[in-house]
């Protein structure tokens, strides 16, 4: 038998503190397409880029490679369902192997704890290791629960494909890896202006001003109903998830004008396909639902309750 | 068109030289390519809803308007999308050059009181967004998973090493209650 693929699960901060049906869908997820995740023992935040990255460079760089030497010891490839701590980690594990400087200042910190970076290992997202590692059309004879008629609207976010000239992944313009992935489950794409603008929760804005990052959101959600509304949002990054769902009840606070769609990670849509019970991964946990105390559109999302 | 209300010229009595060549050491190396076309505001969702205007702080950095760039509060809207980034022709990378300003502006102590509070939070607890409530857990448990994940909320150790790190480069001292926010 081929061996199967490892990765080391690099799980952030809202994955596991905030929306932890991320984290048990993607564990299904994987185990279906026969790929293993690794405990990472101790990786701390990312540290989230915009906000680390933003007050203090060195130490940004220092904390991320300390996660990165976490996987450094046994050289298994990280992976991560969140474009920030993916940002975090592979622009660190990207600068860190080209700027001498930088790594010199890093490893004079990870000194003090007996760490050292060494540029072993690769940095990879849950998108990455489902369209590259798993591929399209392993993922399409998982599915046993088509979206047939499901009207997906994407969020891809930003920091999986922006820069898109140091990251290489995709032309940020014109993303295909996000909408091919959600295709395999039968759903149907909903085209919408503002699909490739940011949620607006990045770069510490929605800690400095939450109005102002909500108004990016409003934003989203207002091009989606223009576009004829959709029965999902789907995104690869729990941050987003975060302000497009919770985001929901805070918009209502906010502006007053109340919005009612269901989000997904990426990971939540396939387990779906692949046929688990929406309670075997707790969808109805999303912050939205719990605050609202309300549930999911159950048949707009196709499932029969 | 131009505006009915009167504009003040840009005072430039004291330019600070140095400001350009800390922001070029700080992450932002390729200001100087920026030939002031717009692109960047052009494509930026934070300037289409506030007055942040990464044009103008750009310009305003390479006249040596230290102060004017690290103060404004608006330095704070951008989202980090890197929008501006792909489609600038100069590859100036005006994203990189906003987190340097600000990375000077932290230096400088201009922090927000609730930034300052993210930061303390992983410097106490190893995340951001840590998980400081038993209904997190009890929300984990719902899920089927175990209450505590295995990342630095279950390992103290990860703690003491991001302490000895921010010790080490000082972001501790940087990130610390100033006594003024004490009242």
């Amino acid at each position: 038998m081929p061996k199967r693929p490892a990765f080391y699960h690099f799980l952030g901060c809202i994955i596991p503190h905030r929306y932890p049906s991320i984290e048990k869908a993607t564990r299904l997820v994987f185990e279906d397409l026969d790929m293993d995740l690794l405990d990472m023992e101790g990786a701390t935040c990312c540290p989230a880029p915009g906000v680390f990255g933003s007050f203090e460079r060195i130490t940004w760089a220092t904390i991320a490679a300390r996660n990165l030497t976490i996987a450094e010891e046994t050289g298994h490839p990280i992976t991560t369902g969140c474009n920030g701590c993916f940002a975090s980690l592979w622009d660190a594990n990207y600068e860190l192997k080209h700027d001498e400087d930088l790594r010199e200042a890093v490893n004079a910190g990870l000194k003090e704890i007996d760490r050292e970076f060494k540029g072993t290992i690769e940095v990879t997202h849950y998108v990455d290791a489902l369209y590259n590692t798993a591929g399209l059309e392993k993922m399409r004879k998982r599915v046993v629960r088509p979206m047939k008629g499901v009207r997906m609207a994407l969020h891809p976010g930003c920091h999986f494909m922006r820069p898109k000239l140091l990251k290489k992944k995709e032309d940020s313009e014109r993303p295909h890896i996000l909408k091919d992935i959600s295709l395999t489950t039968g759903g149907e794409y909903v085209p919408y202006k503002d699909e490739l603008m940011c949620c607006g929760a990045g770069g510490a804005v929605r800690t400095a001003d939450i109005k102002i990052a909500l108004d990016f959101t409003k934003q989203k959600f207002e091009s989606i109903q223009a576009a004829g509304g959709a029965d999902m949002i789907v995104t690869p990054c729990p941050f987003c998830e975060l302000q497009l769902d919770l985001g929901q009840v805070e918009i209502e606070k906010h502006f007053g004008v109340k919005f009612e769609f269901d989000v997904l990670h990426i990971s939540e849509l396939l387990a779906l396909a692949f046929g688990h019970d929406p309670d075997e991964f707790g969808l109805d946990t999303h912050l939205q639902y719990m605050q609202r105390k309300t549930e999911p559109h159950w048949e707009q999302l196709g499932i029969k309750r | 068109m131009t505006s009915a209300e009167e504009k003040p010229p840009i005072v430039l009595d004291e330019p600070d030289r140095e400001f350009v060549e800390m922001i070029k050491r700080t992450g932002g190396p390729n200001i100087q390519s920026c030939y002031q076309c717009g692109t960047c505001s052009g494509s930026c969702p934070a300037g289409a809803r506030t007055n942040f205007l990464v044009r103008g702080i750009i310009r305003k950095a390479l006249l040596g308007m230290k102060q004017e760039c690290i103060s404004a509060p608006e330095l704070w809207y951008c989202t980090t999308c890197y929008t501006c980034t792909d489609r600038c022709p100069q590859d100036v990378k005006p994203t990189d050059v906003i987190k340097a300003i600000r990375n000077i502006a932290v230096q400088e102590g201009y922090m927000l009181q609730n930034h300052q509070k993210v930061a303390q939070k992983v410097l106490e607890t190893g995340h951001a967004v840590p998980l400081d409530k038993e209904s997190w857990q009890k929300l984990r448990e719902k899920v089927g998973l175990e209450p505590i994940p295995p990342n630095a909320s279950r390992f103290p150790e990860a703690i003491a090493d991001v302490v000895k790190i921010a010790k080490k480069t000082h972001f501790d001292k940087l990130v610390e209650d100033k006594d003024e926010d004490e009242e």
